[in-house]
């Protein structure tokens, strides 16, 4: 058995399960996400979405009662092996929230914050600056960069969150519905900047919204809940997105993204 | 399905009514809270005009000028020294050190509670804040005078730290404020959402880097105001500093040396016998004026701070 991801594999999950208690919230999911590419997650509400992208930073070891079997592996190592520091995790998988959760600093603290934390020692004013283009935001805020970042609307917050994610420089993005509390043009704008992120970055993205995994994304994991009763949630599919929208394979993708469920 | 139908045809065929409905519960609740407002109001400005009342009969005196209170540094009203310093710098002094004790002291136990704490720890620290929050103050003085003070002149030597001394009671009120500083900076650290937690933890922040540079910025209006209560309680405290503090007004900056603060001179004078027209009994009002003028202005600087953070972060 090789482990080494193949070089084009930014993160594979080999039989995972995520369980909450006894409570097996995620079962039984293997895939390989690609690099450079958008990797959309659907599926109806409560079944899983956000407690799998979570565990791809090791968010989830804040509800104590969770714990994972099965392995993720980023170039090679499960993130959930023993030596494995989360706090490493995480500066190389970064994640953006639903709700903008800007701190309370400046709008520059708080690209610098991040940074700084993490070490980086080079030219600070680049970096925010680049930080904020890179976030297609510089332009609304390169005059007000030592003003509050609560004074900039939801959409401003969520691509701050964006930009200081990419200032820390992580090898993957974990979006869970960025633009689900987002208006229509900020909605555009999240969507366009995850095209031009992808060039240098990997981006799973959790969506309810099916136009915008249709858009934005490479590759789609459709979840659902399993047909045993057990309220636990899998990939039943996972495939080029196009194929997922036009041929779905499984009847149940096909209801749900025609929106015929239930 | 039958029932769902006939709750659907009530509300169809209700007539619509948009017009103004008495509230009769409503505007009860509305008087009596605005009277108890003004009732608060009012008990201040009582307070106030009777201290202002008493006060102006202090400064009628042809003795007593402005200059004198506010340009020496004297009290004796008996003999004819009116100098406030002395007792307002002791009570600045005193105030000081309980809260150079008591906030980051406080601060500390409030981010341990909230951010690292187990539930069992939590379970077993907060009740013993409880208690030393129960502990009558004149168990403290005595606290202070026992316990504190010889521990101070063990360490400083006897030369140095006298009998009654600033540093022991304000090192003792210091421990009494610490349960309020940091019940109240708990509660504000708690009220920070999960979320701005998890953005922090997100950019690989480790948990100290997360508590005191994300955490604590968010919570520092309600650590502000603990911090206002704090100095007000410190202020105002008596029986500790009337115990341990020093009997008498001296003008001095030495923390280990005995002076009278403006609460245990209001205490110790108005213990004894005092007829009601003597300058003795006046002056008293105008002390208490002063106290309240002290914390009035001390209050109003933390909340300027505050505010200035505020501005900045919210
Ligand atoms: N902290 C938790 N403790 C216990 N159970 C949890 C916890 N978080 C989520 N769950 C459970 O795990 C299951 C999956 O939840 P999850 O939040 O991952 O769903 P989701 O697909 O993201 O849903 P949505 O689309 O509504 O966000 C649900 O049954 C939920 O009740
Ligand atoms: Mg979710």
């Amino acid at each position: 058995m090789n482990n080494i991801n193949a070089p084009d594999i930014a993160i594979e999950t080999k039989n995972l399960f995520i369980f909450y208690g006894s409570f097996a919230a995620v079962s039984e999911v293997n895939i390989k996400i690609e690099k450079q590419k958008v990797t959309a997650i659907i599926g109806p509400s409560g079944c899983g979405k956000s407690t799998l992208i979570r565990a791809f930073n090791r968010m989830n070891d804040f509800v104590p009662s969770s714990y994972v079997t099965g392995e993720i592996l980023l170039q090679g190592q499960n993130l959930y092996g023993k030596n494995i520091d989360p706090v490493e995790v995480r500066r190389k998988i970064g994640m953006v929230f639903q709700k903008p959760n800007p701190f309370p600093k400046s709008i520059y603290e708080n690209i610098s914050w991040g940074a700084k934390i993490n070490g980086f020692k080079g030219n600070m004013d680049e970096l925010v600056e680049q930080s904020l283009r890179g976030a297609a935001l510089w332009d609304e805020v390169k005059d007000k960069l030592k003003k509050s970042a609560y004074e900039l609307s939801g959409g401003q917050q969520q691509r701050l969150c964006i930009a200081r994610t990419i200032a820390i420089q992580p090898e993957i993005i974990l979006m869970d519905e960025p633009a689900s509390a987002l208006d229509p043009i900020s909605t555009l704008r999240i969507e366009e900047l995850m095209q031009e992120l992808k060039k240098n970055y990997t981006i799973i993205i959790v969506t309810h919204n099916m136009q915008q995994a249709a858009r934005v994304s490479d590759y789609t994991a459709m979840m659902m809940l399993e047909k045993d009763g057990s309220r636990s949630g899998t990939v039943i599919e996972f495939s080029e997105t196009k194929k997922i929208f036009t041929n779905p394979k499984d009847k149940r993708t096909e209801d749900y993204v025609t929106g015929r469920f239930g | 399905m039958k029932q769902e139908n006939t709750i659907m045809e009530n509300q169809l065929f209700r007539p619509l009514d948009l017009k103004k409905k008495m509230r009769p519960g409503e505007s009860v609740i509305q008087a009596l809270l605005f009277i108890a407002g003004l009732g608060s109001i009012f008990i201040t400005l009582a307070i106030v005009y009777e201290l202002g009342k008493e006060a102006w009969l202090f400064f009628g005196n042809p003795d007593v000028t402005f200059a004198k209170f506010f340009g020496t540094t004297t009290w004796q009203p008996g003999i004819g020294h009116f100098g406030i310093w002395p007792l307002v710098t002791s009570t600045l002094i005193t105030s000081s050190i309980a809260i150079f004790v008591s906030l980051p002291l406080g601060l500390a136990v409030a981010l341990f509670l909230s951010e690292y704490a187990s539930p069992k720890a939590r379970s077993a620290l907060k009740p013993i804040l409880e208690i030393l929050a129960g502990i009558p103050t004149v168990v403290y003085g005595y606290f202070a005078l026992l316990f504190m003070t010889p521990l101070l002149q063990s360490i400083f030597g006897k030369q140095t730290v006298e009998v009654y001394n600033m540093a022991s009671a304000g090192l003792v009120m210091g421990i009494m404020i610490l349960p309020l500083i940091s019940s109240m900076s708990e509660d504000a650290l708690s009220a920070v959402p999960r979320a701005l937690r998890e953005g922090a933890y997100a950019m690989g922040a480790t948990k100290f880097e997360t508590s005191v540079q994300v955490v604590l910025p968010a919570a520092l209006s309600g650590i502000g105001a603990a911090l206002i209560i704090g100095i007000s309680r410190a202020i105002g405290e008596t029986m500790i500093v009337a115990i341990a503090a020093g009997s008498g007004p001296n003008f001095t900056f030495n923390p280990f040396k005995a002076a009278e603060t403006m609460t245990g001179h209001i205490a110790r004078i108005s213990g004894g016998d005092l007829s009601y027209n003597s300058i003795d009994y006046t002056s008293l009002f105008a002390i208490a004026l002063m106290l309240f003028l002290v914390t009035l202005i001390l209050n109003l600087i933390s909340q300027g701070i505050i505010n200035k953070f505020r501005q900045r972060y919210e």
